[in-house]
């Protein structure tokens, strides 16, 4: 076996406060060369401020943070260049036009890529010669995206990626930033849209109150959070709720107008059909499916609780 | 560490920054507030008052001279104060206000390249704006061209600079848009009266025009009015200037903030 690379990004012990807050507490996680690793978190949970210190934006309190082995407050310089960033709250000058604005940020770095075919993939080319003030959201949105990866980083960071964009446009983005990572380049990328992270990440780190609660593929989060099968069934007579609570592996039982929705894992569904079928019980229009990113998303927030 | 990594791209801290210069500046002339307040408002001032009869008089109380020769250093400082005071702070002030500056910092130049940028071309412009005050007063009016040249640029230079100077301090402390331009327009109505709008220094009782000579625009009106009369400026005057230029710059300096 050969060594394995050191991760492009390493991010350790990572403390950050606020005025005494403590907004990130001890995040860990490492991205490798070519992955896409999602930061998947409810608003307030110190997404952004950490992957603001990766960006060399902010400089951390506690911890140890390297992009590509260089330190992004240090060697802020060297890891400006290699890295593209889309910021959350930033915006470029309101006069700048489309095209003036791709130009001048391609003219930042020492490789830059060619902004027509980019700005062709983002469906820009129509709005080159528009101000920026006058774009509406998704535009911006659009053209953040490309200022990001114009000068062809070996790390995009992207923070609310498809915020505002239309599902097409968030679809085109989502292919486009396959290919980009399928040219090698290394994205970082925070959100919070489920189906944005399953369909994109190879990696997930959840993080809920400024700590890691998981750190897993897409469809290992889903398998990890309780209750990742869903079972519904409208029995042909009344369950002893007594009888349910004891199934094997169950994480909750609701009923709603007569029909039976559990929810736990596989060894859950045979426990059930074996009960039915001992009180000779008819299960109609029976469901098994397994829970989505969504319910894992919740399970590990405990947001779901309230 | 690595600075053979760091070579390798296009120097990216240097202060000045060709394509950032050149963005800025097509910016600028996107400004109609700014080509008007700096390039307009002077000359045209300049020019209504030459047209009034008795400005083109001899005035006794002036030394002998009209109040027109009088009006022309006036407007030269008034371009200053309409680039530095009313234009410059809220552009800079926004560009943090918007996150501008801060997406920059995200990218191989630095936030300091815009200021530099946006501090050359108002120095550009007032520079311009002056040479179009001397050139009307000159061609329209017959004002004399500045006779004592080489003190007539040094106190140009220390006042543009003083006026840059406050206007970036006025950007490091407003925070917002809407803050700095009010602080603009409590600075500009002072340093009108100081430059000597409402009535020029040289015809100020002796009691204020002490006090207003100590003020920037008061130590600049009166230095570049001696230069244009042939005379070396006072030192005095030079050595307000220069203080000014040092305090400003340097509360600027300590008070800019990125974000």
């Amino acid at each position: 076996m050969t060594t394995t690379p050191a991760p492009l990004i390493e991010v350790a012990g990572l403390r950050k406060s606020y005025a005494g807050r403590a907004v990130v507490d001890d995040v860990s996680f490492t991205v490798d060369e070519g992955e896409i690793f999602g930061i998947l978190g409810p608003n307030g949970a110190g997404k952004t401020t950490t992957v603001e210190c990766v960006e060399g934006l902010r400089t951390p309190d506690a911890g140890r943070i390297r992009v590509a082995g260089l330190d992004p407050v240090r060697d802020h310089a060297q890891v400006t260049g290699l890295l593209g960033a889309q910021l959350q709250e930033s915006e470029i000058q309101p006069k700048l036009t489309v095209r003036e604005a791709l130009e001048l940020y391609a003219s930042f770095y020492p490789d830059p890529l060619d902004w027509r075919p980019l700005a062709g993939r983002l469906r820009l080319e129509e709005k080159l010669g528009t101000r920026f003030a006058k774009l509406s959201g998704g535009q911006k949105q659009r053209l953040f995206i490309a200022l990001a990866l114009v000068g062809n980083p070996r790390v995009v960071v992207l923070d609310e990626l498809t915020t505002g964009l239309d599902p097409r446009a968030r679809r085109d983005t989502w292919q486009l930033i396959e290919d980009v990572r399928d040219r090698g380049v290394t994205v970082l990328l925070v959100t919070h849209f489920m189906e944005e992270a399953q369909r994109l990440c190879d990696r997930i780190a959840v993080i809920d109150k400024g700590r890691v609660a998981a750190l897993d593929t897409p469809s290992g989060l889903i398998r990890q959070a309780a209750g990742a099968t869903v079972i519904s069934f409208t029995p042909s007579a009344p369950l002893d709720d007594q009888e349910l609570a004891a199934l094997p592996g169950l994480a909750s039982t609701a009923h709603k107008d007569g029909r039976v929705t559990l929810t736990g894992g596989d060894e859950t569904v045979n426990a059930v059909l074996t009960l039915l079928a001992r009180h000779h019980i008819t299960a109609h229009q029976l469901r098994v499916s397994d829970a989505t990113l969504d319910d894992a998303f919740l399970d590990l927030t405990g947001a779901g609780q309230s | 560490m690595s600075t053979a990594t760091a070579t390798s791209a296009t120097t990216p801290s240097a202060p000045v920054n060709r394509a950032v210069l050149k963005a800025e500046f097509t910016l600028f002339r996107r400004e109609a507030g700014s080509l008007i307040g700096i390039l307009l408002f002077p000359v045209l001032l300049l020019v209504i008052l030459g047209s009034i009869p008795s400005f083109r008089e001899t005035d006794a109380g002036l030394g002998g001279i009209r109040l027109v020769d009088a009006y022309v250093p006036v407007t030269v400082l008034l371009g200053m104060i309409a680039g530095g005071i009313q234009s410059m702070p809220p552009i800079i002030t926004g560009y943090r206000e918007r996150g501008i500056l801060r997406r920059m910092s995200t990218t191989p130049v630095r936030p300091a390249a815009v200021l530099g940028a946006q501090m050359g071309i108002h120095g550009v412009a007032v520079l311009v704006s002056v040479a179009v005050c001397l050139a009307v007063g000159r061609i329209a009016f017959d004002v004399a061209l500045p006779r004592q040249i080489a003190g007539y640029l040094l106190a140009l230079l220390l006042s543009v600079v003083v006026a840059l100077a406050l206007g970036a301090l006025i950007a490091s402390r407003a925070r917002t848009t809407k803050i700095s331009n009010a602080i603009g327009s409590v600075v500009f109505f002072p340093a009108m009266f100081c430059a000597g709008v409402w009535l020029p220094v040289q015809a100020m009782p002796d009691a204020l025009a002490h006090i207003v000579e100590l003020t920037p625009f008061g130590a600049a009106a009166q230095a570049l009015n001696q230069a244009a009369a042939g005379d070396w400026p006072a030192w005095s005057h030079l050595v307000v200037l220069a203080v000014w230029a040092v305090a400003l710059t340097g509360a600027a300096a300590r008070w800019f903030r990125w974000e």
